[in-house]
């Protein structure tokens, strides 16, 4: 039997402090420990991104890391991202392009897309796809999913302009 | 899946990282970013009895440029490449490859010596490392030692790290001013594992090309050098014939494998395009690649 392992961290403004087994990815541990199940998991191996969350305001694989290695760090998760109304527009063209349908994606799709847009303001098309290239959706095509970024875009820029 | 049990350990110094490693030998797995080994443990194909997480050494973590070398920490990570303009301006070559490892979230967190130590034959950066005549630092209980990329990739996930020795950084030399590079790989999806791969660098001058290192991946078990196919070209006006008489000698150089993503002919074809591709991309100019890049 491996003792778990203290670890005290950041989770959505929150200190959290928790026993882990070292064999405890970081998506489990803000699944099973935590209740925020809106971090999802398809394959656990790295290539779907379902599971995708904000790791020292970095975008990460939540399955990847495993949570003794998140000791000390900042976790933002979905849960996180939309009560801070940050991503609300984006949501908002998500639901309007019919940008999904299962969901299963969206979570770890927003997180993502929302790191592009903090890195770039006027991403081409081109651009988005490839920056997505990680996040798997099996239902839409992908393709509504890109006319809802570029919605954002445009929306963003304007707003600013 | 979900990993199997294993105990964990945060060393802050190398010095520590490697007794550990001795004191646990095979047991032991080290991690950095995590980004190959913990698929492998999530689904079970690695079962360690216990991690050494080198991830806090702090001083592991840095790009340097002096006295024509760029020295790049084992704890690097890949986008600390990307965005670096030092790795653009003196090894434009990685700046390249480096776009094409993995994605976003995975580059966030993957380590270039983690990558290399990992030794999967399909990885962009260990054929880069042979194409830039790169060296690699190793620390062991005997202190520390250099191994040339070129002998430093032995097999599938094998190289020449004995267990109780730690990858901690690597040399490149500072790409020659005139000097040019290709890179390019065949994939199923942006980001993905490459088919077939080419990491090349050569100087140029009058279009004919010296100095030629081809170095093909995903082809074989391990990062391979063609040197039948880079004499074929040596000194010789670039032309249909002489790209031909390389791409027969490429049979000589490569051990193409089989498996579900593509026949062991088709890695061959696919060896020939990239040739010839890279070829004449080389005797063009490359002005307009480098500034891209910066």
């Amino acid at each position: 039997m491996i003792a778990p392992v203290s670890i005290t961290l950041m989770v959505n403004d929150e200190h959290v402090n928790a026993h882990v087994s070292p064999r405890t990815h970081l998506a489990d541990f803000l699944r099973d420990h935590l209740g925020l199940t809106g971090t999802h998991l398809g394959c656990e191996h790295g290539v779907c991104g379902a599971c995708t969350v904000r790791l020292d305001g970095d975008i990460v694989r939540g399955c990847l890391v495993l949570a003794v290695q998140a000791d000390g760090a900042v976790v933002e998760t979905i849960e996180g991202l939309s009560d801070s109304g940050e991503i609300a527009d984006l949501q908002e063209a998500f639901r309007n392009r019919n940008a999904l349908q299962c969901g299963y994606c969206t979570p770890g799709m927003l997180i993502a897309v929302q790191e592009l847009l903090r890195q770039q303001s006027n991403p081409s098309r081109e651009t988005i796809r490839e920056h997505l290239s990680g996040n798997y959706c099996r239902c839409t095509g992908y393709h509504a999913i890109v006319d809802a970024v570029e919605a954002t875009v445009r929306a963003r820029n304007g707003a600013n302009a | 899946m979900k990993a199997s049990d294993f105990n964990y350990v945060c060393p802050s110094s190398v010095e520590e990282a490697t007794s550990l490693l001795a004191l646990h030998g095979d047991g032991a797995k080290v991690i950095a970013g995590g980004q190959s080994l913990v698929p492998a443990l999530n689904l079970r194909l690695l079962a360690p009895e216990i991690l050494i997480d080198i991830g806090r050494i702090g001083t592991l973590r840095y790009i340097s440029v002096a006295d024509g070398m760029v020295r790049i920490g084992a704890l690097a990570r890949h986008v600390d490449l990307l965005n670096s303009q030092e790795i653009a301006e003196h090894v434009p070559l990685l700046a390249e490859a480096i776009t094409y490892v993995a994605h976003p979230a995975i580059r966030n967190r993957g380590t270039i010596g983690g990558n290399l130590a990992h030794a999967d034959p399909a990885s962009e950066l260990p054929a880069c490392m042979m194409a830039l005549d790169a060296v690699m630092v190793i620390s062991g209980p005997s202190g520390e030692r250099r191994v040339a990329a070129s002998e430093f990739f032995l097999g599938i996930y094998e190289t020449a790290l004995a267990p109780d020795e730690l990858l901690i950084g690597l040399e490149i030399p500072v790409t020659a001013a005139g000097s040019r590079f290709y890179f390019h790989e065949f994939s199923r999806r942006n980001g993905d594992f490459a088919i077939a791969g080419l990491a090349a660098q050569a100087n140029v001058r009058d279009g004919t090309v010296e100095s030629l290192r081809l170095a093909y991946f995903a082809i074989g078990g391990r990062p391979t050098l063609a040197a039948h196919a880079a004499a074929k070209v040596a000194r010789q006006p670039i032309g249909p014939a002489v790209i031909a008489d390389a791409q027969s000698a490429l049979a000589e150089d490569l051990e193409p494998h089989d498996d579900q993503q593509a026949s062991s002919a088709m890695r061959l074809h696919l060896a020939k395009v990239l040739l010839e591709r890279c070829m004449s991309d080389l005797v063009q100019d490359q002005e307009m690649k480098r500034k891209a890049l910066q």
